[in-house]
């Protein structure tokens, strides 16, 4: 039998509880967040927010204590994500630290690295992003030429990144580069470096988006020193280390609750008693948000476990955007409204914002065509 | 999954692909009935999984039991032991007697109900259930009528009703059965506490989840064996990436059913979460016909052919998604249960499932 295995997600009642406390917090602090710009889902940015979810303890939570963690399960961390993201709470600013930044420095960081970095991001003072995609390597990411050169005390790195989500707010980037020589091995000699942002020889030129939103950058690296302190892990693993990331960055709730507020306007217009037509529309896509739900509380089960389901990952987040870009095809089909950018109509402005941003959702983070090469791969094809 | 669970699934497993052969699926399809592998499962006790420990059955958690229905499915098994399962079950449950042989259940959602009525000592079942499940086989029917707004559990032999036979796609029998007959008060019981015609067909909807999960493994299984064997233009088909990447998606549509199929197994009983079930059928229909697709454009001509066996299986999925109930009765559930939830409730909704 071929099938992929999701084992039965974990329950806790300590995460049941958690979740009841973490709504109440929501209600109160986003109640007069408007539809609109819960819409923008984990893309809304707000560092004071951030600030106050990491006073809740809901920052780091899985992680130790003496890094300023909680040491509170996978399970419960789970929980915390989703009602974030189903509340449209806007989580952007250390949303990247904390799902995948702060996870690597403690597999891979060094204790100086820890000490200093990770309490820094519990705090939701401390913000991250990833410097992967380049000019002319996107999917190809082994074909990224950024090149930190060894020098006295460190490296001198130069090259662009581009497609960087948050670049220009962030503190430091985890940088992808070639550090080795370039050899047959495409995957060689490339590392991992934590690059402070305020570097100088670092040009940050941020890029609207179609939707109108500047979420994400180029990055150009002249003669940029980077301090050898800075390498993450061991030289020349960088990509092992990279594909080690790919399964928290893929399997979360933020792979298929990102057109979640427009379900929940559509739900707001549509009253307690829509036609049958309506019904059996939101009927399905409720059953698949239902679904996928569970596949990806599975994914987090395994992670708790210590396995790398980076497979299991790739297929929720195909299967999850899918859904995630079907919700605004799904409103059209129910509702006479036309989609109007910035409208009072809450359910036109929140419709026109998701319609404009869904090509993203299977891009960002690995193509739907790579996941399914990997999920290909998974099958023996390969 | 208890050890025991382990090995009932194990030796399941092992008869399933021992001892039905694609020969046997072909003269199933043809009308005969395999007596010496429907033994086979009595044998081993596989018919009364479900059955509680007290009423002589195994005492398996009934989400384990369930996962013998997903099994069967995989092998395509072309006996009723889902709804052998079932209808024991549901007997069981009511106090009645569970019969030797395969038993059936009648489908809940009938044009008319049947009308029950009392006869001193005894009682009197007239009405006409239609699809039922290999009722020509069955030793005996469980069904569901209602008395004076109460449902009632009904065990029906064949001397009290006669037949009219039809198949579904795979041509497993869908017959009509009409039934005018004295049942003895042994054969009547109130239905356990909250079960009634909408209880039934979720269980049945159920069942139907779990099998279409397993066969969609199965046609996945054969559509990856078979890209990696068939070679055109100097190579396997499986190394060209657009078959590559349509085998992908099967294989998340047969992940998204398995996930389906489970929460189905775990809302599964005699107050069956109804919700679930629904999102479970729903799912794995819409699964099972994407799947389907997919599998015979990987398969290419052979795979349309009467001598492969593939269609054994996509005929299958074909009728399951449309037995008890469609995705679109399911999805109203779902859609009522959402908007009644409302803007503020639809997420908690989904998060209780």
């Amino acid at each position: 039998m071929l099938s992929i295995p999701f084992p039965k997600p974990p329950t806790s009642e300590a995460a049941e509880a958690l979740r009841l406390e973490v709504r109440a917090f929501l209600k109160e602090t986003l109640a007069d967040r408007p539809p609109a710009e819960r819409a923008l889902s984990w893309t809304g940015y707000d560092e004071a927010f951030s600030r106050a979810l990491a006073q809740q303890g809901w920052i780091a939570m899985t992680w130790p204590k003496k890094y300023g963690g909680h040491e509170r399960s996978a399970l419960e961390r789970y929980v915390v994500q989703e009602e974030l993201l189903a509340a449209g709470a806007p989580v952007s600013a250390h949303w990247i630290a904390d799902r995948q930044s702060g996870p690597l420095l403690l597999r891979y960081g060094t204790e100086e690295q820890r000490r200093e970095i990770l309490p820094r991001i519990a705090a939701g003072e401390c913000y991250f992003c990833i410097g992967m995609s380049e000019p002319d390597s996107g999917s190809d990411l082994a074909g990224a030429r950024t090149r930190a050169t060894p020098v006295d005390g460190g490296f001198r790195v130069n090259g662009t990144k581009l497609w960087t989500t948050n670049g220009h707010r962030a503190h430091y980037m985890i940088l992808f580069c070639r550090t080795g020589e370039n050899t047959d091995d495409r995957h060689g000699g490339t590392s991992q470096l934590m690059v402070d942002l305020s570097s100088p020889g670092i040009t940050i030129r941020p890029i609207r988006d179609m939707s109108g939103l500047e979420d994400f950058n180029e990055i150009v690296f002249e003669d940029v020193f980077v301090p050898e302190g800075a390498v993450i892990g061991e030289l020349g693993k960088g990509w092992d280390q990279v594909m080690g990331e790919l399964a928290y960055e893929r399997s979360g709730p933020d792979r298929w609750l990102s057109s979640f507020a427009l379900l929940v306007e559509l739900a707001r217009y549509l009253g307690t008693s829509p036609s049958e037509r309506a019904q059996e529309l939101l009927g399905r896509i409720t059953s698949h948000l239902v679904v996928l739900r569970r596949l990806s509380r599975s994914v987090a089960g395994m992670l708790e476990r210590g396995e790398n389901p980076a497979l299991q990952a790739s297929l929720v987040k195909d299967l999850g955007t899918g859904v995630e870009q079907e919700i605004p095809e799904i409103v059209r089909q129910v509702v006479d409204i036309e989609a109007s950018p910035g409208s009072d109509h809450q359910l036109s402005a929140v419709l026109a914002h998701t319609l404009m941003y869904a090509p993203a959702f299977s891009l960002r983070g690995g193509t739907r065509e790579i996941l399914r090469g990997i999920i290909a791969r998974g099958l023996g094809l390969r | 999954m208890s050890d025991t669970t382990t090995i009932l699934h194990d030796t399941a497993n092992r008869l399933f692909s021992d001892s039905i052969t694609p020969g046997d699926l072909a003269r199933a399809a043809s009308g005969d009935w395999l007596q010496t592998q429907w033994q086979q499962l009595e044998e081993l006790g596989l018919t009364l999984a479900l059955v509680p420990e007290n009423a002589g059955g195994a005492g398996l958690e009934a989400a384990d039991a369930l996962g013998l229905v997903r099994l069967a499915g995989y092998h395509g098994v072309p006996l009723p032991l889902p709804e052998t399962l079932l209808a024991s079950w549901l007997l069981a449950n009511a106090g009645l007697p569970v019969l030797e042989g395969p038993l059936t259940i009648a489908p809940a959602h009938q044009a008319e109900p049947l009308r029950l009525e009392r006869t001193g000592e005894g009682w009197r079942l007239r009405g006409e259930l239609s699809r039922v499940p290999w009722a020509r086989h069955a030793a005996g029917i469980a069904a569901l009528a209602d008395h004076d707004g109460q449902p009632m559990v009904c065990l029906l032999t064949p001397d009290g009703y006669t037949l009219d036979h039809a198949v579904n796609l795979a041509r497993e029998p869908r017959d009509t059965v009409q039934v005018n007959c004295a049942l003895q008060g042994a054969h009547v019981a109130a239905a356990p506490d909250g079960f009634g015609p909408q209880q039934l067909q979720a269980a049945g909807a159920a069942l139907r989840a779990l099998a279409m999960a397993g066969t969609i493994d199965r046609v996945l299984t054969m559509s990856v064996n078979y890209a990696n064997e068939r070679k055109q233009f100097g190579r396997p088909i499986g190394k060209f990436q657009a078959v590559q990447q349509n085998l992908a998606v099967l294989a998340s549509q047969a992940a998204a059913a398995g996930a389906a199929s489970d929460i189905a197994a775990e809302a599964f009983g005699t107050t069956p979460d109804l919700l679930a079930i629904a999102v479970a059928k729903v799912r794995t229909g819409e699964a099972a016909g994407s799947a389907a697709s997919t599998a015979h454009q990987v398969h290419g001509a052979i795979g349309f052919t009467e001598e492969h066996s593939l269609h054994f299986f996509t005929k299958r999925l074909w009728s399951w998604r449309d037995e008890f109930g469609r995705e679109a009765e399911w999805n109203r559930l779902v859609g009522e249960q959402a908007a009644h939830a409302g803007a503020d409730g639809l997420w908690p909704l989904i998060a209780s499932v």
